[in-house]
């Protein structure tokens, strides 16, 4: 988003990656870090192709990565269907390589007696390295400026293309995470695992402070927005609040970072 | 010293049926500010285009340092030290100063990872917009917070900084206020002293009589009249432009 550009595909890319795990896994008999392997590839793939028709059609990501949503969703769940003839498959913790998958992605580890999730260490992990690419490398820079003005940094020699297919990717690669964790977590797979996550990653990253027009935003501000996020999500059910009420509060509160990030962009440089 | 010249040739470019530039031939050296002069739709962005490199003359040659030269991309010209000053300056409004200042030529620190070698980029920020009066205390804040002097001169002193010795400056003061206005043009006639060749362009006849010492005059894709300062006067740019 800060590039500019949204991957509204990255729920279908989750479960079509958590899909493709499983089924290589169970029905084609592969060990389980091949099948992952194999299926990072393949969603590695789909994301540089989402890159390359915005970059080669010079329409906005919404629409073309709208489109993938759906195309992706689609093939998901008809190839499941088709193989199986079912749209839930388990039984993944049987297979070859999964206690060795499951202990990278999905174990607990025990700090003063409580148990941490291994996720909560990679998602960490992850902030820093955004923070890190984003705010201390010449790439940081340079996905700030592709937002900001795609023609100004074509003056300064940016590659605003690569760039933006490069972050295509990098989104595929993130769905792709999330998918072996929640097969490892889960044992086994969904095809409507991941809807909406593409929804909610967008309200994490506004939340956040990012500016929907790009140029501007922060790791940090992301991942304070989704622990809100998370944590408006399990507290309403602790404050005895009936749940629903959350998807009212998520809907506010988006609507009005949009407009404070808008108000704060103006006072930050009052001509634009 | 090297005098940085740039010499255009019986210069033609077509655009489909469109002549939009016929026969243009041109001599500039540093030291002096050189002006091109001429109406919207004249033919000066067209000259400028093929100058800074974005595309390249039918006919014609383009000499620097009286050897032709041929670009393909505006890098191959700035590497060249042909650097050009759009209207809209390649300044990121919402991006910091010293970002700005080294954008798409971030200085990294050695080592595996490369990191972007902020104190130094933001003391050499500082540094290189005093040489140009203009005293920044904070270069993190954002471009945009600059006057559009400032901005003007931040764009003209990147473009130094990474090696220009051509300098194209494309309505350097269209968008200023008067005052505004002077600090530029005071920043563009130090640069004669610093042996940069400045091909202005100017559809501002006061401003530009003023300001150059050589006059190019362009009328629907014709170099129609060249002039020393010391052969005209605004009038007489003004008889010719309005004919």
């Amino acid at each position: 988003m800060i590039a500019g550009e949204f991957d509204l595909s990255i729920g279908s890319l989750i479960g079509f990656s958590s899909m493709s795990i499983t089924l290589l896994t169970i029905e084609a008999n592969m060990p389980m870090p091949l099948a992952s392997i194999l299926t990072l590839i393949m969603t590695i793939f789909i994301g540089y192709c989402n890159g390359l028709t915005v970059v080669k059609s010079g329409l906005p990501s919404f629409i073309i990565t709208l489109g993938s949503l759906f195309i992706i969703r689609g093939l998901t769940i008809a190839i499941t269907k088709l193989i199986t003839g079912r749209t839930q498959i388990s039984g993944i913790d049987e297979s070859s390589g999964y206690d060795f998958m499951h202990s990278i992605f999905s174990s607990n580890i025990k700090i003063a007696d409580v148990d941490f999730p291994i996720s909560i260490f990679w998602w960490l992990l992850f902030v820093f390295l955004g923070y890190f690419m984003l705010n201390q490398t010449q790439i940081g820079n340079w996905v700030f400026a592709t937002g900001a003005s795609k023609e100004s940094s074509k003056l300064m020699g940016i590659p605003i293309r690569k760039i933006k297919v490069s972050l295509f990717m990098l989104t595929a690669f993130c769905a792709w995470f999330i998918a072996v964790i929640q097969v490892t977590t889960f044992n086994g797979a969904d095809v409507l695992r991941g809807e909406q996550k593409e929804f909610i990653s967008i309200i994490a990253a506004v939340i956040g402070g990012t500016l929907l027009t790009g140029g501007y935003g922060s790791i940090i501000g992301v991942m304070i927005g989704a622990l809100i996020f998370g944590i408006v999500k399990q507290g309403i059910i602790f404050a005895g609040v009936d749940a629903d009420w959350f998807q009212v509060f998520m809907g506010v509160m988006l609507v009005s970072a949009v407009l404070v990030n808008g108000r704060f962009k103006k006072k930050y440089i009052h001509e634009f | 010293m090297n005098s940085n010249r740039l010499d255009l040739y019986k210069i033609y470019k077509n655009f489909g049926n469109v002549k939009a530039l016929k026969n243009v031939s041109m001599n500039t050296k540093s030291g002096q500010i050189n002006c091109i002069l001429g109406d919207n739709g004249a033919g000066k962005s067209t000259l400028v285009n093929i100058i800074s490199g974005v595309f390249r003359q039918d006919e014609g040659d383009y000499k620097i340092n009286d050897e032709i030269v041929s670009f393909s991309s505006p890098m191959e010209a700035m590497n060249a030290g042909i650097s050009t000053v759009y209207q809209n300056l390649a300044i990121i409004p919402i991006m910091n100063i010293y970002r700005n200042f080294f954008l798409g030529q971030e200085p990294t620190k050695k080592g595996f990872f490369k990191t972007f070698d902020k104190e130094f980029a933001t003391q050499t920020t500082i540094e290189e917009l005093e040489k140009f009066d203009i005293k920044i205390e904070n270069p993190k804040r954002a471009a945009g917070t600059l006057s559009g002097g400032e901005r003007q001169i931040l764009a003209i002193a990147r473009a130094l900084y990474f090696g220009a010795k051509i300098l194209i400056l494309d309505e350097p003061t269209s968008a200023l206020g008067v005052k505004e206005s002077n600090k530029v043009v005071d920043q563009i006639i130090s640069l004669k002293d610093q042996n940069i060749n400045v091909i202005l362009i100017s559809h501002n006849i006061e401003q530009a009589f003023m300001l150059s010492d050589k006059f190019f005059i362009i009328k629907n894709g014709d170099m129609i009249e060249q002039f020393e300062k010391d052969q005209t006067s605004v009038n007489g740019l003004r008889k010719i432009l309005e004919k």
